[in-house]
This record gives C-alpha cells, sequence and structure tokens, in this order.
C-alpha cells in the first residue's frame, strides 16, 4: 500500500519495542464480541491507475457545464477561475496545512485570512468580516444568530424572496433554539412590505440582493425602518459578483451582510465546497460568529497575524460559545482572496460589468420568443423568465439538446404551483454569442 | 560595518544570545517576506485579462455602485510571487511531521485532488437536472455505501459540512426523534474530556449541558454517568476512542444505560482513524456518529477547511436525516429535496445544496485506493505508531493513564514541574527543531496536555527522530536552559506574537493610510 511507509518486519520490530506479541494485542481495549475478525466486505486496495479510471467512468456519466452551453444559477453560478488561484491552493504549504493555531509557522495563511477578511468588508461596504463560515446558507442562519444575540429579541422576519434553501437552513438551526423565524410567501412580481411587521420583538429582516429571481432593490428605507424599532438588518448576497457593479449592503445601512463566496475562485463542484462570508460592523465584533484573524506585532515588533477574539468560540467557551463551528472553508477563502487579488479594483468592476452586459444581451434575446415574458424590472446576471408551459419540463427537454437551460423555480419552491412555469436564468463571463444563440434556438424549438 | 542605508550588517546579539542578521530587504535568503497585497500594486494594472463588455442599456434600476471599493489592482506574476511568498511561511504535513492530536494530519495523496478537478465533476452545478448528473448521484450514493459499510450504520446523512456540522445533525435528528415521540427531554451528558464543538452543539439544540467526569483510567465515569441518568436526559455525546487517546472500554454498557431511560448514543466520530477495519460503532450501540472525512479520510485540511461531516445514523434516527438524500429509483438515481415520501419526518435542510461533493470526490478515491485490507492497515498502523512514541517517552515524559493508547499518546506535564519551562515552551522550542507541535493543553482533563498523534503516514525514521528530539528537549528543559524555551521559536519566520494585544486592540483588517486619516478626522 503506497500510503503506509512500514514493512512486515518492522512492524514486527516495532510490537516487540512496545511489548506486544501481535497487533491484536493493541486493540485489546475493544469489547472482545465486536472485534471484527475478517475484513470489511468492501473491494480491495486499487492503484492509483484503477482509481482514476474508475472516476473518469463516473464524470463520464454527466453533462458538465464546463462543456456545453449553460445558463444555471440560483445561488452559485459558473464563472473562469484563473489558473493561478488554482495552481497557488494547491501549493502543499496552504493544501496541507491545519487550522493556524502555532502562529509563528502559520503567517502564509493567517496573512491571507486578514486579507480576505479586508476584502470582504470592502466589497460588501462593511467593516469587518470574519474568516468564512461553510457556505452563504450556514452563513445567513448564523447571521440571524448574531441578530438575536445582538437586539436579545427572538423572531426574524425572512424576505420570501430569499433564496429557499438559506430560508430552510435558517428555520431548520434555528428550530431547537428560543428564537423563531417567519417568512413572507415568495413572488416574483409583488414588492414586499415589511413595515407593519417589524414590532418591539423582531431582532432582524433578512433580504435578499438581487433576490431569489434576480431583481435588485435599495433596502435603505428598510433599513432606516429596521433601526428606528431597534431591529438589524441582514443582507444576503448570493451572486457575490455582483457588488462589483450594485450598491453595496453597507451603503445601504445593513448592519449584518452573510454571503456566497463562491463566484470568485471557488469551482462548483455539484454545489459543495462553497465559502460563506459574514460581514458586520466593528461594534458587533463581540459576537460574531467564526474564527477571526488579527494583525499584531512578534516579540522583536515585526507584523505578524493571529486568531484572535477565541473567548467567543467553542474550544474556549464550550456550551456558552457564539457558535460551534470550528472548521470553516479555509482553502476556498484562499482561492476567493487570491482571484479577487488577481482581479483588483480594475478587474472586479469590469467583470461586474462584463456579467450584466451578458446578461442584458440574453434578456433581449429571450424575450423576442414568442411566449417568454422576463418579469424583471431589474437584474444583474441573473433574471426570471415566463414561459407558456412547466419550466422542469422545458429543462429536461434543453438537457436532452446538451443545453443546460437555468434552473426552473419548482425545484426549489414546489409548494408554490403559481410559480411552475417560472424560469431563473444566468449569463456569466463564461457564456459566448454561440452559447446563447444555441438556447434561444432550442428554446424556441421545445416551447 | 554600514551599508548604504546606516544598517549594521555584522551579526547581532538578540536578548537571548541567538545571533540573528539584519538585512537590508528584512528578507533572510530564502525566507522571503512580503506585505499586505493593499499595500502593493499601482492603479489601473490587472491580473485577469476579459473580454470588453458588449455596449447594452444597464437594468441594475438606478442601484449602481458609485466610488471607489478600494481593492489593489496588480499583475498575475505580482500575485503568483506575493502568494508564494506567502505560502512558504506555513508549514505543512507535505513538508514535515505534524503530530497534532485529535486532527489525524495524515497524508493527502494528490490522485484525489487530480480525480476532484475532472469536468464532468468540479464544474457539475448543483441545479442541473439529476438526468444529466447521474454519476454524480452514484458517487454519493456509492460513498454512503462505504460510510456505511465502515461503520456498520443503517444510514448516512451527507450533507454535514465539518465535524461540528455533524454533531449539530445528530443531535437534531435526537432532539426530532424526541419529539416525534412527545418527549421533551432537555439534558445531554458530555464528559469533561469532550472537544468544546459538543457542548457548544447540544446548547445550540436547546440542551443543557450535564458533564460527566473521568476516571482515573481515563475513561466516562460510569457510576458518575448513572447517577446522572434519568427520564430528562436525551442522550450521551461521546467521543470514542475519546479524547485521551483511549478506547472506552465499557462502551457497550454506555450505550445500553442510556437506551435503558430512552436516549440515544451520540458518538463523536473525530477519532476514527484508530478503528478502522477492527471494530464497526454499529456494533457498540451507536445512534448516530460523525465522521470528518478531512481526519480519516485525508481530505485536505486547506488551513482550516473545506471540511466535510458525514453522519451515520441508526434506524431509530434515520428518519429524521436532513435534506436531501440520494435514492434509486427506476429511471435511475434521484435527490429528495423536499419533505416528502421517505423524506416526510426530515428535520430539515443543514446547508445549501446537497453536502461536500468536493470532499466526497476525495473520500472515495482514498477509499477506493485502500481497500477493505488498506483500512484496517490504516487503523493498525496509526495505533502502532502512536504507541511507539508512547513507549519512546515514557520513560521521560509523565503518562497521566496506564497501558495501550489507541491512535495518540498522551502525557501531561508533571515532568516539567519546577524547571521553569511549560507545555507551551516545549511546543514552541520543537518548531525550531523543525517539528509542527502536538496539540497542547487539550483534553482539558489533564494538566499541561500533550497529545501526539502521528498518524499512519509516519516512517519508523521519523518517529525515531521525533523521539530522539523530544528527549533532547525535555533533557534541556530540566537541565535550566529555562531562557532557550522561553524564547523559542527562534527560525521560525515570526517569533512569539503578542496574542493578548491582538484580543486587546483587535486589527481585523487594512485600512489605507487614506482611510486612517479620513476616520481621525470625524472622530
Amino acid at each position: 500500500m503506497r500510503y503506509m511507509p512500514h514493512t512486515a518486519d518492522e512492524r514486527k520490530e516495532m510490537l516487540a519495542k512496545i511489548g506486544v506479541g501481535t497487533v491484536d494485542d493493541l486493540f485489546i481495549d475493544i469489547p472482545k464480541e465486536a472485534r471484527l475478525k475478517s475484513l470489511l466486505d468492501l473491494p480491495l486496495h486499487q492503484s492509483e491507475m484503477a482509481v482514476e479510471k474508475n472516476f473518469r467512468a463516473l464524470a463520464a456519466k454527466n453533462l458538465s457545464p464546463g462543456d456545453v452551453p449553460s445558463f444555471l444559477g440560483a445561488g452559485a453560478y459558473q464563472h473562469h477561475i484563473p489558473s493561478v488561484a488554482d495552481h497557488l491552493i494547491q501549493r502543499s504549504e496552504f493544501l496541507t496545512s491545519y487550522t493556524p493555531y502555532q502562529p509563528e509557522i502559520s503567517q502564509g495563511t493567517l496573512q491571507a485570512l486578514f486579507e480576505f477578511q479586508t476584502q470582504v468588508a470592502l466589497i460588501t461596504g462593511m467593516e469587518v468580516a470574519n474568516a468564512s463560515m461553510y457556505d452563504g446558507a450556514t452563513s445567513c442562519a448564523e447571521a440571524v444568530l448574531m441578530a438575536c444575540r445582538v437586539t436579545r429579541r427572538k423572531k426574524a422576519l425572512l424576505s420570501g424572496n430569499l433564496h429557499p434553501h438559506y430560508r430552510d437552513v435558517t428555520s431548520t438551526t434555528l428550530q431547537f433554539t428560543e428564537f423563531e423565524t417567519s417568512t413572507l410567501p415568495a413572488s416574483a412580481t409583488d414588492a414586499e412590505d415589511f413595515s407593519s411587521l417589524i414590532g418591539p420583538d423582531i431582532a432582524c429582516v433578512v433580504v435578499q440582493n438581487p433576490d431569489f429571481f434576480g431583481r435588485l432593490q435599495d433596502f435603505s428605507a428598510l433599513a432606516e425602518k429596521c433601526h428606528e424599532a431597534g431591529a438589524l438588518l441582514v443582507v444576503v448576497v448570493n451572486e457575490v459578483i455582483s457588488l462589483g457593479a450594485v450598491k453595496s449592503p453597507g451603503a445601504m445601512g445593513a448592519d449584518i451582510v452573510a454571503g456566497e463566496g463562491q463566484s470568485i475562485g471557488v469551482p462548483l463542484s455539484f454545489g459543495g465546497p462553497h465559502v460563506g462570508l459574514l460581514a458586520t460592523r466593528q461594534k458587533f465584533v463581540r459576537q460574531m460568529p467564526g474564527r477571526l484573524c488579527g494583525q499584531t506585532v512578534d516579540q522583536n515588533g515585526k507584523r505578524g497575524f493571529v486568531l484572535t477574539l477565541s473567548t467567543r468560540e467553542q474550544h474556549i467557551r464550550r456550551e456558552k460559545a457564539t457558535s460551534n463551528i470550528c472548521t470553516n472553508a479555509g482553502l476556498c477563502s484562499l482561492a476567493f482572496t487570491i482571484h479577487m487579488s488577481l482581479l483588483g479594483e480594475t478587474g472586479f468592476t469590469k467583470l461586474a460589468a462584463l456579467n450584466h452586459s451578458k446578461a442584458v444581451t440574453l434578456a433581449d434575446r429571450l424575450e423576442k420568443i414568442d411566449g417568454v415574458e422576463i418579469l424583471n424590472d431589474s437584474f444583474f446576471n441573473e433574471f426570471t423568465v415566463k414561459l407558456p408551459t412547466e419550466a422542469a419540463t422545458v429543462v429536461e427537454k434543453l438537457a436532452a439538446r446538451r443545453i443546460l437551460g437555468g434552473v426552473p423555480v419548482s425545484r426549489l419552491i414546489p409548494e408554490q404551483p403559481e410559480l411552475a412555469n417560472l424560469l431563473l436564468v444566468a449569463a456569466t463571463e463564461t457564456c459566448t454569442e454561440t452559447d446563447m444563440n444555441a438556447f434561444a434556438a432550442a428554446l424556441r424549438e421545445v416551447l | 560595518m554600514l551599508n548604504n542605508v546606516g544598517r549594521p550588517t555584522q551579526p547581532m546579539e538578540t536578548d537571548d544570545n541567538m545571533v540573528t542578521v539584519e538585512t537590508f530587504t528584512g528578507n533572510h535568503g530564502l525566507a522571503l517576506e512580503t506585505p499586505l497585497i493593499f499595500e502593493q500594486g499601482v492603479p489601473g494594472r490587472v491580473g485577469v485579462d476579459m473580454e470588453e463588455s458588449a455596449p447594452v442599456k444597464s437594468r441594475l434600476g438606478n442601484l449602481a455602485r458609485k466610488g471607489e471599493i478600494g481593492l489593489p489592482d496588480l499583475s498575475e506574476p505580482q500575485v503568483l510571487r506575493h502568494f508564494v511568498r506567502l505560502s512558504r511561511q506555513n508549514y505543512a504535513i507535505d513538508a514535515g511531521f505534524y503530530p497534532l492530536g485529535s486532527c489525524t494530519m495524515k497524508h493527502n495523496p494528490r490522485i484525489n485532488e487530480k480525480v476532484a478537478r475532472f469536468s464532468g465533476l468540479g464544474d457539475l452545478h448543483p441545479l442541473q437536472p439529476a438526468s444529466t448528473a447521474q454519476g454524480a448521484l452514484e458517487l454519493i450514493n456509492s460513498l454512503a455505501h462505504w460510510l456505511q459499510t465502515i461503520t456498520g450504520m443503517p444510514a448516512v446523512a451527507m450533507s454535514p459540512a465539518a465535524g461540528a456540522h455533524g454533531e449539530l445533525c445528530g443531535v437534531m435528528a435526537i432532539r426530532a426523534a424526541h419529539e416525534a415521540k412527545g418527549e421533551t427531554r432537555m439534558r445531554i451528558l458530555v464528559p469533561e474530556s469532550a472537544h468544546g464543538t459538543n457542548p457548544a452543539t447540544a446548547a445550540l439544540c436547546g440542551y443543557k449541558v450535564d458533564a460527566v467526569p473521568a476516571r482515573k483510567d481515563g475513561r466516562m465515569d460510569l457510576e458518575a454517568f448513572a447517577a446522572k441518568l434519568g427520564p430528562d436526559v436525551a442522550g450521551v455525546m461521546l467521543t470514542n476512542p475519546n479524547t485521551c487517546g483511549l478506547f472506552e472500554t465499557e462502551v457497550k454498557q454506555i450505550a445500553d444505560m442510556i437506551h435503558e431511560v430512552g436516549g440515544y448514543f451520540y458518538c463523536d466520530g473525530a477519532n476514527l482513524n484508530a478503528i478502522l477495519g477492527r471494530v464497526r460503532p454499529g456494533d457498540l450501540g451507536v445512534d448516530a456518529m460523525h465522521i470528518n472525512l478531512h481526519k480519516t479520510f485525508s481530505t485536505p485540511h486547506g488551513g482550516g477547511g473545506p471540511g466535510a461531516g458525514p453522519v451515520v445514523l441508526s434506524e431509530a434516527l434515520a428518519p429524521f436525516a436532513p435534506l436531501p438524500y440520494v435514492v434509486q429509483g427506476e429511471a435511475g438515481f434521484e435527490l429528495l429535496e423536499t419533505r416528502h415520501g421517505r423524506a416526510k419526518d426530515s428535520f430539515g435542510r443543514m446547508k445549501g445544496f446537497h453536502g461536500q461533493m468536493g470532499m466526497f470526490i476525495r473520500a472515495l478515491a482514498y477509499m477506493q485506493s485502500h481497500g477493505a485490507d488498506g483500512l484496517r492497515q490504516i487503523a493498525e498502523d496509526a495505533v502502532l505508531n502512536a504507541n511507539y512514541v508512547r513507549v519512546g517517552l515514557n520513560d521521560i515524559l509523565s503518562s497521566p493513564f496506564d497501558g495501550i493508547c489507541m491512535h495518540e499518546a498522551l502525557f501531561d506535564d508533571s515532568t516539567l514541574k519546577g524547571t521553569g519551562v511549560t507545555t507551551l515552551d516545549i511546543a514552541k522550542a520543537m518548531i525550531d527543531e523543525g517539528y509542527h507541535p502536538m496539540t497542547m493543553y487539550f483534553p482539558l482533563v489533564v494538566h499541561g496536555a500533550m497529545l501526539i498523534e502521528p498518524t499512519e503516514s509516519e516512517s519508523r525514521e521519523t518517529l525515531d527522530q521525533f523521539i530522539g528530539a523530544m528527549r533532547h528537549l525535555l533533557e534541556r528543559a530540566k537541565s535550566g536552559d529555562v531562557a532557550y524555551f522561553q524564547g523559542a521559536p527562534h527560525f521560525a519566520p515570526r517569533r512569539r506574537l503578542d496574542e493578548t494585544g491582538a484580543a486587546r486592540n483587535p486589527v481585523l483588517r487594512y485600512t489605507s493610510p487614506q482611510g486612517e486619516e479620513r476616520a481621525t478626522a470625524a472622530s
């Protein structure tokens, strides 16, 4: 077995040194009747070549959005990842190191985290950000818990146009706590009005920008209403590239931003691992969940970085911690930082503009098809199309033509049958003129 | 002798008589410094080329961003160099021995990285039609089969994103199961030696944590446990092998006792590496156990994640598993994503989409590489290596508990008493010897704990050298050379850092000099 160095002779000699006869003597603490006598009912070891073959066969059974025209979004977006980003995260020193608990020999990870926190704070327009959460949905749940701690209130109001997974993860996470959520129904056409709902018991209102249907909204007035009532405004962003073109949540008065950072540097990978972003105001920092990296100096006065404010965390505070999170999305946050560093101000805003331009071009093209209606007044790189028939059927027919033509709303909101004809369509910088033409032609055919 | 900016170039004596040389650049040969990315760049440079946007009429409403974000502009080679320099300030398992107890820092095979990047796997969108992702669903199903077979459990929830997230999944399933029976139970029993995530998780599920003390032999105190049992106890969270590196010999009695009062047995599977192919948790009465794919099954730790924490479940808890799950139907594999049919009692959703697919791919490749025979060999060699270290050091370091250990060897700091040298000092001196320190001050039940987990990846030569280095350090500590230890590490990219200062005055992001001026003017 190529990964384990000992020869049979070495094992024997080592056992002798330990003072036992056989390896079984090392497992005597296991109850006798439970000890396994034979091997598990699984295949035996395989060579690297054989394993690679197995995975090639599995990969061949999938239609990869990397190989065909794809317009899928709904919280996960296909973007070009610069080769430098993927190369760098495979450097041994980043890939195979643990959480930086020994700062003297983890400055690489720590400085990168400090840069990540800064980048996230800058693009969201907030003061501080943590070192990442598992994904956008769990980050949303943690933001709500945090708002409840900050306000000492127990109820969160969720927009109906929040991504349904974010809504479900939040309500699942809170279900056994003293806190509760209530959610408005989803609507691709009507505006939501929270004003009568923000009472003195509300800890926070959670909205999304662009929302699940792709619409953009200025939440400045809502932020004011929340603050007047002593509640916090949580803004969710799950297409983070939108922040290169759109007014930031911070500029709208958001108190907490919960985001999904996958679009910058992280592959789709069938939905995970992605990278959760969490940003807030400096004054709430001690109620934040997750790891935080801070700047300090070493004993020679040289600048360095450490994990800090750990008295919020489970390994110190145990049942009184702000969250149970330990491992986060380290390497994905590094990929984010590298990709964002490559983009810079110039590239990030240009990429956002390019995404918007692609989506507008596609919307114009689809709108010309009989029976197809674009519902959005505004959008960034994703919009909602109303079809004359069920979107799920259309998507299957498009897939048979090797086109991944968007996400049917019914897949995520099956409980509202009135949304069954709605299709979410995204266009990013990866989408070419040829892709758009193929999509439009195929959609004409299947309708 | 001075260089052209007036800095001395001869060796300088520092506080603890270690010789260093100050250079013009701050670099020391291959030890290269790099400023923050925000302190580099020139506006207008770019590291990614892309096509020009077609001119379109904006549909952003009137929400276009105004003003600068503040990101620096750099070229590709500058960014590459910055992160290469940063990487070289990290210790890593690929570079050396990383005996961090409880963390299972084993070899991370590169074939796993390669297959995870196949376009037919890595580029898949989570919401593409199931008909176009049959290979992906088959892969998840196959990994589920391996995990169930290894643990002897009938079901597995795949979506939890890490160990603590898996704990949350298991304890939520326990709470959902009690509520389905109309029972309200508010207490959960957790041994004192448990990982911090255990009590934090229980609290997040609304439970009151009741700590059970350890016995003199490092196992949970069965009498104290029995005394705490009652009809209001929802379950017990037990790590096995436990955080002292010991197998809980009475694990079956513990399972029977908790079941007798109607509670469930949550097993923290952080230490599964020690028992692969030797015993199945399902045969020990476990109801739920998370599996850290990033420990046992070698998906890289990546400087703190991402991980994956699938949870195996007993028949009693399986109906409450979180969404989604893969089922095999007539038309092939499908995903159950809503509370219907078999999923009607699910306690909900824990994460966006379907789970940490990238980690599933790597873990399955790892399992296939090892096979049933290799998996068993992992446990045997991991336990062999830990015991080899234990006997190599137990005449010079004291073990709080006697006898054979599992995959990690635990020592306390009684050897250091009176030397002025602490566990922390030893750890920092290990850095100078080229090692990553062991886990220190955990478990909390042992004074000045040093928890050493060598894993099966290490050769005998590595272990012999490590034992030699530890003996050397301990002898030096006993000889009274306190200053050497208190000044350690001497050869790391940074000396000891001021953590107290960092917490007292948190600086959590870079602020540009202009930004600082604005802040000063405003205040």
